[in-house]
Order: C-alpha cells, then structure tokens, then sequence
C-alpha cells in the first residue's frame, strides 16, 4: 500500500515540491506526456474557475428551493468591508458556498473529490491566490498535491460518503485543499503534509447525514467550513506547527473510525440532522 | 436468467487500475451527485448506445435510491438527457424534457422493485426510430461509475471503459473461435470476454472488451456467421 510519506521523503531528497513528485508518478501511471497531463488538469482549474463566478451571482435555486443564493450574501458582506473574519476567510467561505450551490443547481462543478464536497478545493486554491502571488502553473500544480493525497485517501480509507461519512469526504476535500495551500503558500513538502494531518484530524468523526438524503443540507455549508479548516491547518504548518500524529497514520485512522460508522449515519439519510423533526418536514414537503 | 451457468475469460490482465488524479479531480459533471446525476446521465447515454438508434418512446423504471430522492438530484431529468446523447458534463441536463420534446422522445417514469440489486439501480425499456426495442438493467456504483447488468434477458457486466461487442447467438461448438478469429485478423486485442448461456445447445451470450474500435466491416462479417442472431457494438462512454 502506497503512503505519502514516502512522496514526502522522495521530494525532501530531491529537493523537489510535491506536485513534482505526484506529477512524475502519474506520467509513468498513464504513459502520459507532462504537457497532457498539465493540459487535463488546467481544464480542472478552469471549471472550477467558473464555478466560483457562476455561484457568487446567486441567482439559482436547487430543485428542492432549499439551496442557494448564500454565497453570494456572504461576498456582499466582505465587499462592504464589515466581516468578522477578514478577506481571507470570508472570501473562502463565499467562494465554498458558490461552487456548492452550483452543484446543489446543477451547475457545472469537478468533483473534487466528490460532488458534495467540490467547493472546499477551489475556495482555498483562488483564496490562496489572492492572498500570495502564484502563477496558474503553481495552481495546476498544487492540484497535483492535492490529487495525490486524494488518491492515497482513496487506496488506505475512502472518500465516498456512503463508506465513511461525511469525514471521508469534505473531511478529505479538507485534507487536500490544505496541502495543496501549504505548497501554494512556499511550504516544504513535510508543511503541506502537516497541514493535511491537522486539517483531517480536525474533521474526523463527522457522519453523513443529509435532509431527504439530497447533497444540500448540512452539505452546502459544511464545505464552507471545510474550507475555513483548511486554511487553518495551512496556517498552522506553515508556521512551523507539526502534526503529532503523521499523515498516513491519520488517514488509516479515518478509515477505521468510517468502518465503525453506523450505517444510518452514512448518507442512508437514517441518522442525524436527516431525522430531526425539521429534517423530516423538509423531506416530506419535498418527496 | 436465474440460474445459468457463467464462464468468465479474463484475457490481457486486470480491467480495474489503481487510481489516478484524474479519479480524484473529476469527473466535470452537472451536479448534484455523481452517482444520482453524473452516473444517471451515464446510464441513459449506455442504454442509447445498446439500443443502438434514436429512441423515440420508452419507459424508465427506478429502483430504491433512485426512486426515492432521485427528484432532488435530478436524476429524471440526467436519465433523460443521456438517452438524448448529452454527456454527464453538458449544462443542458435541467432542460432535457424540453430537449426530448423537440427531438420527439417521449418516455414515461415509473417506481418499481427491481430486486435484489444495487440501490442506484433503472431499468429502461426503449423503442428506437427505426422500430427496434431493447431493455437494459444498470447501477450507478458511486463516483459516476456505472455497470449495465442485464439487457434483454441476458446477465451482462458492462462498464462502458471498453469499446464492448454483444453477441447474442446460438451455443454452437466453435463459434467463439470464429468471433476471436475475426477480431485477430483486424489486428483488434481483446482486453475480456464473458460467455454466458441458458443451457447446452440454447440462446447464448458473447461480451468482448476490446482495445480498439470494431469497424463495421468486421461486424458485417460478423453476422453473416453461422447461428449469429444480433451483434451490438457499444462505444465505450
């Protein structure tokens, strides 16, 4: 079974970034050129790109009505100036909420690594790239960090909600968009697996349980908060702050806590928030 | 078919890889769920394909997850839009019943228990343009991967990652070698092939994955075997 770890160890010896390492991978993987794969994952980018804007206008409803427009309240609020939390977080919270309420509208999205959970990797990467100067090589690069911590997710836990909850998704989207920050801001590799480790840690334990089993309640929200996590485990390690326990043990470990996961509370909308009197209401007006 | 006998030949390695980037960043879909809409539009697009013609009516039957929130995830309306051809990625997935209306497909949706099969499961039932009609049983198995499992009467296992032949016809000694013989001699590799039949001597089923296209050529020359009774080329998704 692969770790990243050892993609960590190969870019610290190489005196290479991560990306370069994942990238490298995945051209002997595909027998693809450098130049095809960069092309493939710029489309990524742009899509996301659109996303964003798309969902900051507002304009849409999800079939269910219960979706939408949020986005685009919270913009406002940091275009006046009057945010508690500043342009960063703001803007990553709006940019979050956008690209999953495109989704909840059924808008155009990457799934990044699900549906549910596309907005977390997009927020961080733009919010990144307002913050410090990056080229669009250095974005198209950090999603190879953050693929390829994707697909180690994928090889030692999973990132389906329907395996192990909402932490294997937004709680992976998390992990991702953290190293994949980490790297964008001038980490080492070892910071943008810290940053990963914490941002995991930070959301393990959290059940999938939609209203009426739809990717819209808590979903929508929960990946603006994922995003606000990443950037705070990016913070962290880029200040130096370790992760005790280390990036692979901490994947293994949502992969158990997933399999120990009732089922009623992996998105069979059996469980939690789903089954509130509310939650119940909502499903029953609707379906 | 409940209990036929299936012989499964695995030629050319493992089908399934490890993961790659592109599992992980993708697929560019129309959301909400990759499974509920993604996987849903891939199914339409399959059961198009299988049918092998514009489909002009149809009934759509969904099962379990998919009758009981496929309303809030559109997952009608990416049905719809994949019977019309449109991929999982294209904007005009919410407009497919206006799309359908204008091409003049009209199908009609119905609950129903399909068994003991995956949650995410439809069965379609379509009549094509030129009169032909098919009935195709698939899953969307999470992450916008789909399977078909069944069309007409026949257990299948179709994926869609391979340009796929379906051959129905007659279990007879040595045709599969004469199918296998066609292939190699257009120089197409076989990447698995599934034989499955009713009983000795009885309607049979032949699914070949293949690495390369099939040109048409070689599937005239297909039919004109011995016992060959229909010949499908899916292209993969």
């Amino acid at each position: 079974m692969r770790a990243y770890e050892d993609w960590v160890i190969e870019a610290e010896t190489k005196g290479i970034k991560l990306s370069e390492v994942i990238l490298q991978d995945q051209i002997e993987e595909l027998e693809q050129t450098e130049q095809g794969l960069f092309q493939r994952m710029s489309t990524n980018l742009i899509v996301m790109r659109d996303s964003v804007e798309a969902g900051l206008i507002g304009k849409r409803r999800s079939l269910s009505g219960l979706v939408g427009g949020d986005a685009a309240k919270v913009e406002d609020r940091r275009k006046k100036g009057t945010s508690l939390v500043g342009d960063q977080i703001s803007g990553a919270i709006a940019k979050a909420l956008a690209v999953a309420e495109v989704n909840a509208c059924m808008g155009k999205i990457v799934a990044a690594p699900t549906a549910g959970s596309c907005g977390v990797l997009p927020a961080v990467l733009f919010t990144v790239e307002e913050t410090c100067k990056v080229s669009e090589r250095d974005l198209i690069l950090a999603l190879f960090t953050a693929a390829g911590l994707g697909m180690i997710l994928t090889e030692r836990a999973s990132v389906s909600g329907a395996e192990g909850g909402c932490q294997a998704e937004i709680g992976s989207a998390a992990a991702m968009a953290a190293a994949a920050a980490a790297e964008l801001a001038g980490g080492s590799p070892r910071q943008a697996a810290d940053a990963a480790a914490i941002a995991m840690k930070s959301m393990l334990g959290l059940v999938c349980d939609p209203v009426g089993g739809l990717v819209e309640v808590p979903c929508v929200k929960r990946n603006a908060t994922g995003a606000a996590i990443a950037l705070a485990a990016a913070e962290m390690a880029l200040s130096g702050v370790k992760s005790a326990i280390p990036i692979d043990e901490v994947i293994d470990t949502m992969g158990q806590i997933g399999k120990q996961m009732p089922c009623a509370l992996k998105e069979t909308a059996q469980g939690g928030l789903a089954v509130t009197p509310t939650g119940r209401r909502i499903q029953a007006d609707f379906l | 078919m409940a209990g036929c006998g299936q012989v499964s030949i695995n030629i050319g390695g493992e089908v399934v890889g490890k993961s790659n980037v592109f599992d992980l960043l993708g697929p560019i879909m129309v959301g909400p769920s990759s499974s509920h809409t993604a996987g849903a539009a891939r199914l339409g697009g399959m059961a198009r394909k299988i049918l092998g013609d514009e489909p002009v009516r149809g009934t759509i039957f969904l099962h379990g997850s998919f009758a009981k929130t496929g309303k809030g995830h559109g997952t009608d309306l990416a049905l719809l839009a994949g019977l019309l051809g449109l991929l999982p990625d294209d904007e005009r997935i919410p407009e497919a019943p206006k799309l359908a209306k204008e091409r003049g497909l009209s199908v009609k949706y119905e609950i129903a228990d399909l068994g003991e099969v995956h949650p995410n499961t439809v069965k379609f039932d379509l009549v094509g343009r030129s009169g032909g009609r098919v009935q195709v049983v698939g899953s969307s198995v999470g992450g916008g991967t789909i399977v078909i499992h069944k069309i007409n009467d026949f257990q299948v296992e179709i994926r869609g990652d391979y340009p796929t032949l379906v051959i129905l016809h007659q279990d007879l000694p040595g045709l599969v070698a004469q199918v296998t013989l066609l292939l190699a001699t257009a120089q197409i590799n076989i990447a698995s092939m599934r034989v499955s039949r009713e009983k000795r001597g009885a309607q049979a089923l032949m699914i070949l994955e293949t690495d390369q296209m099939i040109n048409d050529a070689v599937l005239d020359l297909m039919r004109k075997l011995p016992k060959i009774e229909q010949v499908m080329a899916v292209e993969p998704l």
